[in-house]
């Protein structure tokens, strides 16, 4: 009798008679807006670029503060900006805040702009693509002022 | 005995609508900040790393020369107010987003107002009571304007 009701539960042979649509899982996960792919990316990227910027903003802010201390206080600190290792650190923050500029005006596109969220994954790219252009503006002259005399 | 079951249609009760939405005005200050800010972070980048001598050239009577001009007076306040209050409250949402434990983040966000507050307090009375020809200091440290003492 078992094999009875097991029987009456397996799914019934699909008749032959239409092509049935063939539905695989795909290989890699479409993703939504948020999760998986450029929307999930562009996000932790801009928390991430957030946190350091703000970081650096308190740091920046003190050390700016050194002007009303003395011009020797300021300068001892600023000097030590000049330094190859500091010219890294600084490409590495406008390289920060360009990312974080250009996807936050994406954000701002996606919340108001009526067809935002249907663009957004273009979108990503253009800020790649615009933070591109701005990183080849900015990294050779600021190569040429720390490592090099002009 | 007996059992209250709620009426199924009861109008739901209303909560009475707070009249000033921290949350609300949180995100559009997030925006309508963060498009200023691109105009004065590349304004500022671009004058002080990218124009002339770069970082090299950065030094007290650089910076004299430009916080003895309204203009950049009027610009760095913006940038220090703006930039400040848009990080802080960026960081206030992360630590609504990770911090599970109420006591961290009390002490979290205490620290973050506590540090904003600070800062542009420090960074407005820096900006205002900056003298950039400061008596006793040597002249070779001051901006070119300086009356030679
Ligand atoms: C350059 C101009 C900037 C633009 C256009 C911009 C734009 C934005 C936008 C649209 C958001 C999202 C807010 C939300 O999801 O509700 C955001 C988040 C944030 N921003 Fe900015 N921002 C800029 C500069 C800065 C600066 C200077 C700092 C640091 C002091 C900063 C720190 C943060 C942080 C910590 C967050 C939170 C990130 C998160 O919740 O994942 N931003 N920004």
């Amino acid at each position: 009798m078992p094999e009875k009701s097991a029987g009456a539960l397996a799914a019934p042979k699909p008749e032959k008679k239409y092509p049935l649509p063939k539905i695989s899982a795909p290989r890699v996960p479409r993703g939504t807006l948020y999760r998986g792919r450029e929307g999930m990316w562009s996000w932790v990227l801009h928390r991430i670029t957030g946190v350091a910027i703000f970081f650096f903003l308190l740091v920046h802010i003190l050390d700016t503060s050194l002007v009303r201390v003395s011009p020797e206080a300021y300068n001892a600190v600023i000097n030590t900006y000049k330094t190859p290792i500091m010219g890294l650190g600084e490409t590495a923050l406008v390289a920060a805040i360009g990312f974080h500029a250009l996807n936050g005006l994406r954000i701002i596109l996606i919340d108001f702009w009526s067809v935002g969220t249907k663009h957004q994954r273009l979108m990503f790219w253009i800020v790649i693509g615009l933070w591109i252009v701005l990183l080849i503006g900015f990294v050779p002259r600021q190569f040429m002022h720390i490592f090099g005399g002009a | 005995m007996s059992v209250t079951i709620e009426t199924p249609r009861a109008p739901r009760t209303v909560r009475r609508p707070r009249r000033f939405n921290v949350e609300k005005w949180g995100w559009i200050y997030m925006r309508a900040s963060g498009v200023v800010l691109v105009v004065l972070i590349f304004g500022h980048l671009f004058v002080n790393l990218v124009a002339g001598q770069g970082v090299k050239a950065i030094d007290f009577a650089f910076v004299g020369g430009k916080l003895s001009q309204p203009f950049w007076q009027i610009w760095d306040t913006l940038l220090l107010w703006l930039a400040l209050i848009h990080g802080a409250n960026g960081m206030r949402t992360i630590v609504n987003d990770y911090a599970s434990n109420r006591l961290l983040r009390v002490i979290f966000k205490g620290a973050l107002i506590a540090s904003a507050v600070v800062l542009l307090v420090l960074g407005t009375l820096v900006i205002y009571t900056f003298d950039p020809c400061p008596a006793g200091a040597s002249p070779a440290d001051l901006a070119s304007f300086c009356p030679v003492k």
